[in-house]
């Protein structure tokens, strides 16, 4: 096959006018804004719905929302989420109506931030929140604990609580 | 007396040399950086300005590795026939006029520009024997191209000059600036044809007489030329990375590694004082009184910034040159020198004596 190419006028093939152009172009750029962002001291503004960390939360009670469910732990895909329950002795605190769990520890660097956990927990105990640089020294620290997870987490507002009515009838009916 | 001052101008000038080598390493990554929307490295010291040192440790303190097929003593030596050639250059260019009673050049040679292509062919050896002696394919490679393109280059380089010692040649130069007893007359004392400083001097009267404006053609020739020869884009065949890796310095590591990145600077900087003197007026200036050599320290001092200056300027463009356009193919480059350069610059040596023959009256 023959290709067509197009006869170049004198100006395109004096090259100049070509080699002006781009310097004009580079020009330009050099005094444009940049694009880079100074990232230790600036930090980029996650959007909303942006699936960072995922951290457990509190209520506005300071009640830690999760009840150990383990939903989370076995649906998260990389099996980044470990669940000790409290087992059966009872909260004298709040009594029987729910389980916090005696510890919870998600691994960072198994975690893949897919947001199953957050979907699949009925008491919107844990969340994906904002953070997107997680730093550690060793493996051990950034494998995230219960205090860890609450502190980082911080509260949720919970519209129903619905554990609150549920510890109200419990104390009615005079259990726990 | 002769040889202190001459030693006190040869430290001076290489210690400025050198660190501005440094500097243009910084200035070429921040300009880079700039004209691809980046900032470019700004962390060491502030806007990045201690990064040349921080550069220069990493140099020094990494591992001088030595492949054992190399040939041991052309590998040694060939870093140091480098840089060598791209620091001599810059003996005869008057990058001054006087500060007190000194002449600012440190050798005042009347043979100034044949002396120039001279030591600018022997940086070719640098590279090829690094080639050569690297004993493996990419470096090999590498130092073909260099010394393809830097012996095509330099015909054209030289020839698009001839032009410019056609106009300075002309009698009675020194009587337009004033005379016998002037400080023209004293810078210019000894010098004939081909001695730099003429060229200044020349040029020093007026902005017309800057030979860029005289001699377009010469330094569109010469410029790109100096871009062949000092390996930069768009003519950089001799270390294209995505072909032949790095090049001629492919297995060269540490501070000999150093001596090639920082003879590509030197050989940059010596080729914009080529330029500056040849084309841009040299140190001086066509206004202000700064036309004429100094007679104060403070004349002297300002002719040394006026001529750092429009260095730096080209090396601008040259910094600015490389990240605009793309590197040309091998035949390409081949041809633009052999086959345009050459009979570009031949046609402009006939045309110039033609008009200055003209201009003379016509008598032989």
């Amino acid at each position: 096959m023959k290709v067509q190419r197009k006869t170049l006028s004198l100006a395109e093939k004096l090259y100049l006018p070509a080699i002006f152009k781009g310097l004009k172009i580079t020009l330009r750029h050099m005094f444009k804004k940049k694009a880079t962002m100074q990232y230790p001291e600036e930090h980029w503004v996650v959007p909303e719905g942006y699936r960072g960390a995922p951290y457990l939360v509190r209520d506005q009670h300071g009640r830690t929302k999760c009840v150990s469910c383990q939903l989370c732990e076995f649906v998260c895909p990389p099996k980044a989420i470990k669940i000790t329950p409290p087992g059966p002795q009872v909260n004298p605190n709040v009594g029987n109506v729910e389980k916090e769990p005696k510890e919870f520890e998600i691994d960072m660097l198994r975690c893949i931030f897919c947001g199953y956990c957050q979907e699949v927990c009925p008491e919107e105990a844990i969340f994906l929140m904002q953070d997107y640089s997680l730093t550690g020294e060793s493996r051990k620290e950034m494998v995230y604990d219960k205090e860890k997870l609450l502190a980082l987490g911080g509260v949720h507002n919970d519209p129903i609580e619905k554990w609150k009515r549920k510890e109200m009838e419990a104390r009615e009916q005079g259990v726990g | 007396m002769d040889l202190v001052s001459t030693m006190v101008k040869i430290s001076g000038v290489v210690g400025v040399l050198l660190l501005v080598v440094a500097y243009m390493v910084l200035a070429e990554r921040r300009i880079s950086a700039w004209a691809q929307d980046r900032m470019g490295p700004n962390r060491v010291g502030p806007w990045g300005l201690i990064q040349p040192i921080a550069d220069g440790l990493k140099f020094l303190l990494k591992e001088d590795f030595t492949p054992n097929y190399v040939k041991q003593p052309f590998f040694w030596i060939a870093p140091a026939i480098t840089i060598v050639p791209a620091l001599m250059v810059f003996a005869v260019l008057p990058f001054g006029s006087f500060l007190g009673s000194q002449k600012m050049v440190i050798a005042d040679l009347n043979i100034g520009v044949l002396y120039t292509f001279g030591i600018v062919s022997l940086g070719v050896y640098g590279i090829v024997l690094a080639g050569y002696a690297a004993n493996s394919k990419y470096p090999f490679l590498g130092g073909i191209r260099s010394s393809a393109q830097i012996i095509s280059y330099e015909i054209a380089m030289g020839m698009s000059v001839v032009p410019i010692f056609m106009l300075i040649g002309e009698p009675g130069l020194l009587k337009s600036l004033g005379g016998e007893g002037g400080a023209w007359a004293k810078f210019l004392a000894g010098t004939e044809g081909l001695n730099f400083s003429r060229v200044v001097a020349y040029q020093a009267e007026s902005l017309f007489n800057w030979l860029i404006f005289k001699q377009p053609l010469a330094f569109l020739i010469f410029l790109v030329a100096a871009f062949a020869e000092t390996n930069r884009l768009p003519f950089d065949l001799p270390e294209a990375e995505t072909e032949l890796v790095a090049g001629y310095h492919t297995e060269y590591s540490s501070m000999k590694f150093a001596l090639f990145f920082l003879a590509e600077y030197a050989n940059m900087i010596a080729a914009s004082g080529l330029l500056v003197t040849l084309f841009l007026g040299g140190w001086s200036l066509p206004f202000l009184g700064l036309d004429d050599p100094a007679t104060s320290v403070l004349g002297g001092v300002l002719h040394i910034l006026i001529f750092m200056a429009k260095v730096f300027a080209v090396m601008f463009l040259f910094i600015w040159v490389r990240w605009t356009l793309p590197r040309f193919r091998y035949d390409q480059l081949m041809q633009l020198g052999w086959k345009r350069f050459v009979p570009l610059a031949l046609a402009n040596i006939v045309i110039t004596a033609f008009v200055l023959w003209t201009v003379a009256g016509g008598q032989a």
